[in-house]
């Protein structure tokens, strides 16, 4: 599987944010600037960027997904490196995309795509792989479970470095999750195409975070997190979802707010 | 028997609601998933020998034409004789002139997914020929008028208490416990009777040499040694894409096979026969080299790496999404994430148009396939079949026109922004409280077990502007 090629320790790095956290989960991508500035960065967030495709691509609409292709990398043409607090858009980059240039039959999308897909990291990957950091200086101090998301697992391959990063974390207890690696049933629009299967997957990861003893369950996908988390709060068990640069983000000085069930109307 | 159709969604919510079938997949696929990760563990060159195995079924499958006419050489010179079959129907007249011309009404059968798949039984059975299914699991479905739920483990949705009800039943056994070894004695005796009478066998195969005309079943009874020795014919049906291209691709392949499918280093029986040995064997051999669909499957230059399959079954055994519904969701002899890339392309993408959409392209399949076929590749290459073939024609349904339109939206930052504020603003009627209880149309399966966020009062880019 394709992945990032190493580089030299960018300067400068251009956020690619994803429309699902950038509509939805802000708070990720204001704690992704945070821990990129902290290292001394300068981020940039090329406001022209909307969407990489892949609801689009794995739905069957894949010559919908093509404009997008070609907007993701036009907007990221001259960027050295560009961070993704999305696992699954930067395997959607790696996996698909030279496959789409080949589909819409267009040999200078594949070129270029060719040319901006090793600049764009995941962001757990950026920072252990090309930062050579595992701790930020972050300090949270609650029972954390981390759920390997198929594509960041499958696809990306980011194996230790989330791990690494968590176990840096100051006041962070690290807990086992059973059958950490099976999916956790989202899958895009499998969860409302296939809703009855989609949550018997639900229950059974649920069930483990549960049985972990963890007061939140972190991960590299906002879109994992939003189905797990939305489980956790429809059940009113008080466990939270949060995305592992919300985690990294929140220091002494600077907390991020203890872990609660999101409130259940 | 052969399924009745029904939409994935449909027919998993029915399985889905089936304890006992929780049960029994639940428990199978763990201890299977051990037992295939502890021998392949133990392989320091199972990524090589996985590569090998994938370059063997690469070029059999690219070169078919080639290796299909050398195989027919090689089975016609060791004694076989070799027949080609459009369809279903041309094979079951095959085996049912066979039959006829031993004056039997009775055939026995070696497990076999071809069979299945053009549901031979029941073909057979018009032409009033009875085939007794001698493998216990596919004995089982037989009797009980089941169907199928499993590539290699065709009754894993049922208990003993219900094997022993159906053999006191069935086969007339009035003294029987739920012994597992005493309800596969009780088996075994009713068909040793079978392997000494009947004779005529049909097998299927899990390879067919093009070099040598030899034609292997690989099994765990002895029932398919039993078949493929006894009887005086013998009719072997194979679907085309079988093919091996030499002998020595078998060294490859008997390593795969056992360790994907059984967690087996070496499965027990493994028979190999080459046309007819005077003597010794049945001394007819038939090869029906059946198509039924695999030539369109030929056609499509990426779907066509379904082909490479050795129905090792290792895919369904870590598939999160077989292991809650069971097989016969599928609605197909071929179910989990094969069955979701190779039944749409056998029947036509109009007969099973849901299948691709039956997995959550975790990935996993792709990660134990003995010969790399990239199913999650496969399944959004027939999702997008899909829309542009079936979907999207004539009048197109009123989610392809959803998507287009939102992909039109994602396509312009002006226009994407004016999403997100509409959004925030059309949802007010929903969010209650921080979260959102009950989305409308067919966002509702979504609600039905989770909360929903719904969008903050500032988007990230909003924030972002702000800050600067």
């Amino acid at each position: 599987m394709s992945t990032a090629a190493p580089v030299s320790k960018p300067r400068r790095v251009a956020l690619f944010i994803a429309c699902f956290n950038d509509t939805l989960f802000p708070e990720t991508g204001r704690a992704v600037v945070t821990v990129l500035e902290r290292l001394g960065l300068e981020v940039d967030f090329p406001a022209e960027q909307t969407c990489c495709g892949q609801m689009h691509a794995n739905s069957g609409y894949q010559l919908e997904a093509v404009p997008l292709v070609r907007r993701f990398v036009d907007v990221f043409a001259d960027v050295e490196a560009i961070v993704t607090p999305s696992g699954s858009c930067a395997a959607m980059v790696h996996d698909q995309y030279r496959r789409l240039a080949e589909l819409a039959g267009d040999p200078g999308l594949a070129r270029a795509v060719d040319e901006v897909a090793p600049r764009v990291h995941e962001f757990s990957r950026f920072l252990v792989d090309v930062m050579e950091t595992t701790d930020v200086g972050a300090y949270y101090p609650h029972r954390v479970a981390y759920h390997p998301t198929c594509h960041s697992l499958r696809l990306l391959r980011v194996g230790e470095a989330p791990l690494r990063l968590l176990r840096s974390v100051r006041g962070l207890e690290l807990v086992e999750l059973e059958a950490a690696n099976e999916c956790c049933g989202f899958g895009g629009t499998f969860a409302v195409k296939n809703a009855d299967t989609s949550a018997a997957m639900l229950t059974d990861k649920l069930r483990r975070v549960l049985d972990s003893g963890a007061e939140a369950v972190t991960a590299l996908d906002n879109s994992c997190l939003l189905h797990i988390g939305g489980g956790l709060a429809r059940l009113q068990t008080g466990v939270r979802a949060v995305h592992l640069a919300e985690i990294l983000a929140s220091t002494e000085d600077e907390p991020a707010p203890a872990p609660a069930g999101e409130v259940s109307a | 028997m052969s399924f009745e159709p029904a939409p994935f969604p449909v027919a998993a919510r029915r399985e889905l609601a089936d304890s006992q079938l929780r049960a029994n997949l639940r428990r199978a696929t763990t201890t299977i998933r051990a037992k295939r990760a502890a021998v392949v563990s133990e392989l320091p060159d199972w990524e090589e020998l996985r590569e090998a195995g994938r370059r063997i079924k690469y070029d059999a499958i690219r070169h078919l034409d080639k290796h299909l006419e050398r195989l027919e050489e090689s089975v016609t010179a060791a004694g076989g004789k070799v027949h080609w079959a459009r369809d279903g129907a041309e094979a079951i007249e095959i085996v049912a002139r066979v039959a006829r011309e031993h004056s039997t009404d009775e055939v026995i059968k070696v497990k076999s997914l071809a069979t299945d798949e053009i549901d031979l039984n029941e073909g057979l059975a018009e032409r009033g020929i009875h085939a007794i299914e001698t493998d216990l699991a596919e004995l089982i479905i037989q009797l009980a008028g089941d169907q199928s739920s499993h590539i290699l483990v065709p009754a894993i949705h049922r208990n003993r208490a219900e094997i022993r009800e159906l053999f006191r039943r069935e086969l007339g056994i009035a003294e029987l416990t739920d012994d597992p070894h005493e309800l596969a004695e009780a088996a075994r005796k009713y068909l040793r009777s079978k392997f000494l009478s009947v004779p005529v066998a049909v097998s299927g195969a899990n390879f067919a040499v093009a070099e040598t005309g030899a034609v292997g079943v690989v099994e765990s009874e002895g029932n398919g040694r039993m078949c493929v020795t006894l009887p005086r014919a013998l009719v072997s049906i194979v679907g085309i894409e079988k093919i091996l291209p030499r002998f020595r691709d078998l060294e490859v392949m008997l390593q795969l096979l056992p360790r994907s499918a059984t967690g087996e280093r070496m499965n027990p029986y493994t028979s190999i026969w080459t046309g007819v040995t005077p003597g010794d064997g049945p001394q007819e051999f038939h090869l029906v080299l059946l198509d039924n669909g695999r030539t369109n499957v030929l056609a499509d230059p990426i779907g066509r790496d379904a082909l490479h399959c050795i129905r090792c079954s290792a895919c369904l055994n870590v598939c999160p999404v077989y292991e809650r519904t069971g097989g016969h969701a599928y609605r197909s002899i071929y179910p989990g994430p094969i069955g979701a890339i190779l039944t749409p392309q056998l029947r036509g993408l109009e007969q099973a148009p849901t299948l691709p959409w039956a997995s959550s392209l975790c990935g996993a399949c792709y990660e134990v396939c003995p010969v790399k076929i990239d199913i999650p590749k496969l399944l959004v290459h027939l999702r997008g079949r899909v829309v542009r073939e079936v979907e999207g024609k004539g009048r197109p349904d009123p989610e392809v026109v959803a998507m287009r339109a939102f992909a039109r939206i994602l396509v312009s930052p002006r226009r994407y922004r004016a999403a997100q504020r509409a959004g925030r603003i059309g949802q007010w009627p929903l969010a209650r409280r921080g979260m959102i209880r009950k989305l409308p149309g067919p966002l509702a399966g979504w609600t039905a077990v989770r909360d929903m966020k719904p969008i903050p009062r500032q988007t990230f880019r909003e924030w972002w502007e702000e800050r600067r």
